[in-house]
Formats: structure tokens, sequence, C-alpha cells
């Protein structure tokens, strides 16, 4: 086992988020040859291929970059605050009640009302849920406490989004449902890019700067606060730094799962495995993986386009449940 | 150089008094056992000492300073401390572990100093676990990891160290190699404390020692003061025989005097 971060781990990372996003360029529902691509890159191109490229393509891959990086990077976060590798914002129920908070504001016309309503609501019903979390699942450190404690909130968040759809006049309600549940990036435009950057960047920025607390809890919280953290702080920034970051990624995507889970579990085994160093690979490793996994739905040839969170469910179940069957002998 | 002074310290678990009403003066150089029945508050009290639990009255002062008004950053250079039975969550290499004494002399996002190794390597040198630096400190035998854990707290380079239980899971061996550290500390002008349950060994390490029952220190003052017939009996509820062989008490539990 190496105890160092491998020294190709970042800029691997960073050159794998770049053939991902001119993967997600170059493939799509309607095949364009490289040479009409590098005509719209270069400046020209004809009118088609410009549209599907810079209209539908960029915006969508801005967006599974962007959203895949707050959701690997909250994981991370969340992991290393909460000493568990199974936590995570989709199974801690963040995620849906963050989009309970986009749905409430597209359906009751708040988000036509203001353009920052939507993004708002969703921090605000983000922030909700976590606090909720760490008010039941209090200072414990049993996984089994913390995951009951996160189905019950995405349950109920979740039922939340049935029931707003279920009421609303929307005849395509039961469509919406699962967008939101299940996460989607089909049909985004720039205007929801300016949504989610501005939101991640700020959430990014509150989580990349704690590295040092997540290190020191360790040794447990009052090891950490006897090496001079201050916890309240802490756990402030935390919440915020989630909430702002994933309620704004949600907001445009809806609740994609276990980005958060999959990629610090891939991530950790190349550096000294603490909760720091994991913190910046889990970032960019979890822009890379939405962003594969967004070409793998329009690739995959189903009858409607398959569900990012379908994607994502599918490889991190296992994820999970290799983490469960691990933990289950310290319950 | 740290001086901790307690004032009317007093401490609530939930309804339940840990701390009652503890006057006490710890000063540099002394290496200061407190010792106790379980539950007599003595873990309570060196957490209030640090400021890691709420105190329901009286004060700490640590060199003069409300402990109240320092930060957790100022606290955390003049005292490490060392916490009972640690877990540790996530699989660190040893020497990264150690590392994490250095945290509260680092600024926002500075990286190690060649001063900081200085002090991790000397730490690991102290503790004896140098040979186990590039270890993963969840795979260690219990021994190793306390000491490991000794050195991360020695790592800190604090004027004083607090340690609660700190030869728990030992062999007799290192409990004597770990005493003899700590001594050594406080022979260097350190302030040391140490929460212990070996009568024998704080008898014959500690300079001092404090006998608390039900939250206050009933007994203060040198070893073989502390350790009478009458306060084992009357604390622990046990009988005992001390003796003095050559320069160091033993105390030998007999029997039960109440239960």
């Amino acid at each position: 086992m190496s105890a160092r971060r491998h020294p190709l781990l970042i800029p691997a990372l960073i050159a794998s988020a770049l053939l991902a996003a001119l993967a997600s360029l170059a493939l799509g529902a309607v095949p364009l040859s490289p040479a009409r691509i590098l005509a719209v890159l270069g400046g020209g191109g004809d009118d088609v291929a410009r549209a599907i490229l810079l209209d539908l393509r960029l915006p969508r891959m801005l967006l599974g970059l962007i959203v895949g990086a707050m959701l690997g990077l909250a994981g991370a976060a969340l992991q290393g605050y909460l000493r568990n590798p199974l936590a995570e914002p989709s199974v801690l129920g963040a995620s849906n009640c963050a989009a309970l908070g986009a749905v409430g504001a597209l359906y009751f016309g708040l988000a036509q009302a203001h353009p920052l309503a939507l993004p708002a609501l969703a921090i605000m019903t983000g922030l909700i849920g976590i606090g909720a979390l760490f008010l039941l699942a209090g200072p414990a450190e049993s996984p089994l406490t913390l995951i009951l404690a996160g189905i019950a909130i995405a349950t109920l968040a979740g039922a939340g989004i049935s029931l707003s759809l279920n009421l609303s006049p929307n005849p395509f309600a039961a469509m919406e449902i699962m967008s939101w549940l299940m996460g989607s990036l089909e049909n985004r435009a720039y205007g929801h890019v300016w949504i989610a950057l501005p939101c991640v960047a700020m959430g990014a920025a509150l989580l990349l700067g704690d590295g040092r607390t997540l290190d020191a809890l360790t040794l447990g919280e009052d090891g950490a606060q006897a090496l001079g953290i201050d916890l309240r702080w802490a756990r402030i920034r935390l919440m915020l730094g989630v909430a702002i970051g994933v309620g704004g990624a949600v907001a445009v995507s809806g609740a994609i799962g276990f980005v958060g889970l999959i990629v610090p579990h891939l991530v950790r085994p190349l550096t000294d495995r603490s909760p720091s160093a994991i913190l910046l690979p889990s970032m960019l490793g979890g822009a890379v993986l939405l962003t594969l996994a967004d070409i793998g739905v329009r690739l995959i040839p189903t009858s409607s386009e398959l569900k990012l969170g379908v994607l994502t469910a599918l490889l991190g179940v296992p994820v999970f449940l290799m983490h469960l069957m691990r933990e289950r002998r310290l319950w | 150089m740290v001086t901790i002074r307690a004032q009317g310290l007093s401490v609530r678990l939930g309804r339940h008094p840990a701390v009652n009403d503890a006057d006490l003066l710890l000063e540099p150089g002394e290496l200061v056992g407190i010792i106790g029945p379980n539950g007599a508050g003595k873990s309570t009290l060196i957490r209030a000492l640090l400021g890691l639990v709420g105190r329901s009255g009286g004060t700490v002062l640590i060199d003069g300073d409300d402990s109240a008004r320092l930060s957790r950053r100022e606290i955390a250079r003049r005292i490490a401390y060392l916490p009972q039975g640690q877990t540790l969550h996530w699989p660190l290499a040893v020497e990264r572990l150690v590392a994490l004494g250095r945290l509260p002399h680092l600024g926002p996002l500075s990286r190690l100093s060649a001063q900081d190794e200085a002090h991790v390597d000397a730490a690991l040198t102290r503790a004896d676990v140098l040979h186990l630096k590039g270890r993963v400190a969840t795979e260690l035998s219990g021994g190793e990891r306390a000491r490991v854990l000794l050195a991360r707290a020695l790592a800190v380079g604090a004027p004083a160290l607090i340690a609660d239980e700190p030869l728990a899971a030992l062999d007799p061996g290192h409990q004597i190699d770990v005493m003899d550290l700590l001594r050594a500390e406080a022979r260097a002008g350190s302030l040391v404390v140490a929460v212990l349950h070996d009568l024998s060994m704080a008898a014959r390490y500690c300079d001092r020692l404090v006998l608390m029952e039900r939250g206050s220190p009933v007994a203060d003052g040198a070893p073989l003061d502390v350790l009478t017939e009458g306060n084992l009996a009357r604390v622990y509820g046990i009988s005992a025989r001390i003796e003095t062989n050559g320069d160091w008490p033993l105390v030998l539990p007999t029997g039960r005097t109440r239960s």
C-alpha cells in the first residue's frame, strides 16, 4: 500500500477531464464528422453543426463537469467530516432535499418570478436537509445511525417531490418526477450553467479550504479540538459548502446519486488516504465520471434517453454495498 | 512553561455533576498523576482543563489567561492532549498521523516546514516508533499504536502534555518506557499530567498525585502521602498493602472493603 499521493494523479485526472469534455462534444445522438466539429471549434462550420455543438452539447458538457465536480467534492468532504466512507450527498438526503426546493420553485411559479429563486430555494432546502441529518445522527460515529437518518430524509424529500408534481397541472408530471429524482442533463442551456457555476464555485471554495480540519478529525472530535480546530465553525462551513454547492448543482440536474460515493472510493488508494488528500482528486474525478456517464446515457441505444442517475446508481450501489458489508462488523 | 490553575471548576454531564468545585494548581516541571476509581471524574477534569467540555462553574487559567478567552489554537499550542483509547478513522501512515501534531502551528495552506519535520522525527524517536514510520497506523498492534499516538501528542511540541490513560493496552516493558518518557518530559521543564490506574506506576514515577473522588480532588500531594491505607479504603473501597521497596512504593490491592 503506497502511503503517498501518486505523483501523476492530479495531471492524469485533469487530462481525463479534458478528454471526457472533448468526447462529450464529439459524441451524441446525431453523428457529426470530426471535420464539421473542428470547423465549429475553429469559429466557422455549418449552422446545424454550430447549433448542435454550441447550443446543445457545450452547455451539457459544461454542466456535466460542474455538477460532477461538486458531487465528487461534496462526497469527499462529507466522508472526511463524518469519518464514514458511506457518506455522500444523495445517500444522506441532501440532494433530494435540494431537488425538492428546486421543484417547489419551478412548479409554484417562484422561478419565473425571480431567476435566483430556483437556486436559492434549492440551497435552502439542502441546508435544512443536512442540518436535520446532523441533528438526527448527532455526534454518533455509527454508520448505521447516519445511513438511517439519511434514508429517512431522502425518502421524505422524495415524497415531497412526488407530491408537488402530482398536484401540479403539468401533464408530464410522471416524467418530471423521474427527472428530479434520478437526475438528468438533457436539454440544458447556458442559463443552467449560470445557475450552477457560481454556486459550485462558492461551495467548492468553502469545502476545499477545510482539508486540515478533516485531517484532524481522523483523531475524533476531541482530538481535533485539542489540535486547535474550532468544530462549530468547521461544521457551519461544511454545511454551507455542501448546501450551496450541491444545491446549485441539483437545481440544474436533479438528484444524481452515488457520484460522491464512487469517486472518493476510487481515488483514495492513490493518495495517502488522509481526508484532505482526496478533496481535489475527488472533485476532478467527479467531473470526469459524470461527463463519461452522461456520454453513456446518450450512446446507450434506448427508446427514450436513460436518466443519468440510473447509470450512476448502477455503478454506485455495488461500491455502497461493499462498504456496508465491510462495516457491518462494527455495528 | 505552562501553569494551569483551576478554581472552583465544576462540570455537569447532562444532569450528572461530573466535576465538583475542583481547585488545582499544575506547575511546570511536574509529572502529576491523576488517580481515582472509575467514574470519579478524572477524564472530565482534564477535558475541562483543555476546554473540551463546557464548565458549569469556576475558571481555568492557563498561564494566567482565562481559557474561555483563548482560541482553540492558542490552547492547542500550549497544551498537547492524548485522549483515552483513541480510535483512528482513516488508515493513515504513521508519519502522516504523527504530523497531525503540527496542525496548531501551521498556517491555513502552508506545508510542513523542515522544522516541523524535525519535530515529527524527534517525536517518533522519543516514543521509540521511528522504525514504524512507513507503516499504516490502523494495522499496528495495540502497544505500537498507543506509542504512535503518544508520538502524535509529543509532535505538538507544547510545553504541557495531558495524557488520559497512556498505559492502557501496553505491556509492562512499554509501560515503563512510557512512564520514563513522561518523566523525562517533566524533567526537561514540561508540565505533564497523566490519568493513571496502576497505582504502583503512579507512585513510582509521579512527583505528585491527585486523588479524585466523586468529581473532587480529595487528596493532593507526594505519592506516599496520598496513597495511604485510609485513602485507598475510603475512595477505592479496597484494602491494600503499601510497601516501600527500596526507593519505590509498591501498592498491592489485597481485597475489597466495600462493594
